[in-house]
Formats: C-alpha cells, structure tokens, sequence
C-alpha cells in the first residue's frame, strides 16, 4: 500500500474498520506523517462523539463486581505502559473470520484491482453506479439479514470458493464468489437452482470479475441445489455443459 | 455544543477525567470509582451498539473497565481527552470480541450487520446524553447516504472497511474516502478539535 493509499485511510482507522495488518502499517506511516496525526486525532475524537450518543445507564451491580475486581488487578507501572506502544489486539482476530466473511473479504479484496479505472470514469457515472450498486446491496442485504438466513459454502475447484446464503422466507437466495477462473473468450458463467436434476435459471455473473456478490433471480422454492455452468454470452435457455460446479442448498 | 458533554473535560468544579486518571494510574480507587460512574454509560452503550448481546456487553464493557485500572498510565493528557482515549480502548475492545470466531458465528445467523439502526433509542435518564445524541443524530443527517452507511456500518456495527464495500457492493476505494469524509463532516458539524 503506498503512502496516498494510506493517507485515505485515517477515516477507516478512526472507526477501527482496519484488519490488524493495515492498522500497523498505518501506525507505522502515522509516525512519520504530521498532517495525518492532526486529521487522526480528530477523527478518532469524532467516533467517540458516536460512543457518546449511544449511552446507556448500567445496572448499579456492574459497578460493585468491578470495583471489587480492580483491587486483585496489578497495575502497569509508568515504565512498563510506556513500552506499551499501543493497547493490544485480540492476536486471535484475522484467523477468527466466519466462512462468510471470509469470503467476503476475499472477494473485496480481488475486486480492488477494478478501483483504479472506475475512479477515473466521470463523477455522475460514479454516481449512478453507486445508486445502482446501493439498490442490490439493499435486496441481497434483505436475504443476508433475514432472520432464516443460512449459508453455507464449498470449494469449487481451481482455488475458487463459492458460499451461498440462502432465506427461505425471502424465497431467494445470493451466491458469493471468489478466486474464479475467467470464463473462456465470448462465454459466461451462469447460474441454476437444481430442482431434483432440473436445472432452472438463476441469471448470470458478471463477467471479468474472479470475486462477485450475486442475487441469485427466481425463486427459491423447489430447488435442493444450484450449479454453475459455462454458456455462450448471454446465457442459455437449458445448460450446454455439464457444470463446473454443484453446491446442495442449506436446509 | 461541546461543553453539553460532561466527561468530554469541561472545565468544572469537580475534579476533570484528565486528573482522576492521573490519580487512577497513581494506584487511587476511589478516583477510580469516579472515572467509572461518569464512563460506563458511553462505554458499555459503546459495546452495545457493535456486539447486541446485551449479557455479553456487560461482560466485556466490565474487562474493559477492569483494563482501564491496569493500563491507566498509558493514558496521555497531551495526545487528548481521556473520554476518548477510554471510548477508543472499548469500542476497538467491542470489535475484537465481535470478530472473533464465536461472535461471528452469532453474527451470522443473526446477520444483524445490516441492520442499519443504530441503538439511538436506548433509554437514558442523563440529560446530556440525550443532548449529546440529539445532536450526533442531527449531524449524522447532514452525511450522504454512502457516507453514513459506511460511518455507521464501520462503527456502530463493527465491520471492516472490505466487509462495508461487500456489503455496499462499492469499490474498496470508494468505501475508504467516504468513510473519511463522512468523518470530517461530523467533525464540523459536532465542532470537534483534537
């Protein structure tokens, strides 16, 4: 990550939506960067006006258990909270990541190779295509956020992951990728619910991105599994070949 | 506005949360006491706000506490207000106990990182902090809606900024500079200085 990359990230560090590794190189960068403390303190000072806002009135017997805590606890002497740069991270975190946000990440992080050219299209296209962007997010944020929400994920060869999630209340479904092979020249890859070996439908993925959140079209009802298969641009009617991969749908 | 917000060190009778740290790092319980009844409130909302479950939010919001008495002589004066620096400990506490494999599990089932609501509606007797969330809630009205989405959902709910631009299906970069500047248009807005 180079220095305006990290430059962007004082908003990010102040509301500590930084992975562990990206935190210490930020600190690092921080040391070394005047303008960026100044703008760091007072970001961080603005996220924790939002802790303030969200008070709440403890139950008194909180109070007693800690208080009667602290006088078993050691304190730090001044020498050794000194050499303590920074307070600790749960060291256990980054390996701690459930499957979906597992995915998720890795599908975020090789989208990044996307960012340079889509910034640079004019702002009201950006504009359209974040209002785009927020109306899926809202739909495939429906099925994420229901409260029947169930995932579950598998390796699809060559290295690429596929997790699907799956509401039966909402009747649909999103399939998330990552780590997928490009398609061949002038062919997509295409979605299917399996209905008992039927194969029906469920849209197409976009094509040139190896990692992809995608609302799965159609409804859920009926189908056991979903597949995925290489079909001309445009997609087909029927699969044309056999697939590449077959994931049961959770229960 | 600032001065609405008791523990941010107004200048006042009592002694302010700079000097009962000093005195809490000193080894002194009874301030120590004192830095818990006017921080508990914001902190364990804090953690309630990123982790939901009410039992495990005391739970960690007391560790937190607990860590504030060991740790206290790391809290710098000089670098800023100890309201901040004891938020900063317990809301980047709140998200590593959230990240971690059990809360993650819970999260998924749940899938409550898109709900959007923050807990503003939380009950609380203590007028400035009703003041202090009227005013937040104002500012938070003045963001994009990217931009809130990307404060909120970074904050309030624990996620990373890879996991908001999955969520938002926005580029990472986007997701980034919006986060940022949602930040310094509530800074502007609340009047915040380092």
């Amino acid at each position: 990550m180079n220095t305006a990359d990290l430059h962007t990230l004082t908003g990010a560090y102040a509301v500590d939506a930084l992975s562990d590794t990206e935190r210490a190189a930020f600190e690092r960068h921080l040391s070394g960067c005047a303008p960026c403390t100044q703008e760091t303190a007072e970001l961080t000072a603005t996220s924790a006006r939002l802790g303030l806002a969200v008070s709440v009135t403890p139950r008194a017997e909180l109070r007693d258990e800690v208080l009667r805590r602290i006088t078993t606890v050691r304190q730090e002497t001044p020498r050794e909270a000194g050499a303590a740069t920074s307070a600790p991270r749960a060291t256990a975190r980054r390996m701690l990541l459930s499957r979906w946000a597992l995915a998720a990440c890795v599908a975020a992080a090789a989208a990044f190779g996307g960012v340079a050219v889509w910034q640079h299209e004019r702002a009201e296209d950006a504009l359209d295509q974040a209002r785009q962007a927020a109306q899926d997010a809202d739909r495939v944020a429906a099925v994420l956020a229901a409260p029947d929400a169930r995932s579950g994920s598998a390796k699809l060869g060559d290295g690429a992951t596929g997790t699907v999630v799956v509401s039966r209340s909402q009747d649909k479904a999103v399939f998330v990728v990552s780590g997928m092979a490009p398609p061949p020249q002038g062919k997509t890859y295409q979605l299917w619910f399996d209905e008992g070996g039927t194969m029906r439908s469920a849209g197409l993925m976009e094509p040139g991105r190896s990692a992809q959140t995608v609302l799965m079209s159609g409804t859920v009802a009926g189908a056991s599994g979903m597949g995925i298969t290489v079909e001309p641009a445009g997609g087909s009617e029927q699969p044309t070949s056999p697939p590449v991969a077959l994931m049961p749908l959770p229960a | 506005m600032k001065e609405a917000v008791s523990t941010g060190g107004a200048p006042s009778a009592e002694p302010d949360l700079q000097e009962l740290m000093r005195r809490v790092a000193l080894g002194d319980q009874e301030a120590f006491a004192s830095v818990y009844d006017r921080t508990m409130g914001p902190v364990l909302g804090t953690v309630r706000a990123v982790l939901r479950d009410h039992a495990q939010s005391e739970e960690v919001a007391q560790e937190i506490m607990v860590e504030l008495w060991r740790t206290a002589a790391r809290y710098r004066a000089d670098r800023g207000t100890a309201i901040n620096w004891i938020l900063t400990l317990a809301h980047r506490r709140a998200v590593d106990r959230v990240r971690s494999a059990e809360a993650a599990a819970a999260r998924d089932r749940k899938a409550a990182l898109l709900d959007r609501t923050p807990a503003y509606d939380t009950v609380t007797e203590q007028v400035e902090a009703r003041l202090e969330r009227e005013q937040v809630r104002r500012c938070m009205r003045t963001l994009t809606e990217i931009q809130r989405q990307a404060v909120t959902l970074a904050y309030y709910r624990g996620l990373t900024y890879r996991e908001v631009a999955e969520v938002l299906t926005l580029p990472l970069g986007t997701v980034k500079t919006r986060m940022r500047d949602g930040l310094i248009r509530l800074r502007d807005c609340l009047g915040v200085t380092a």
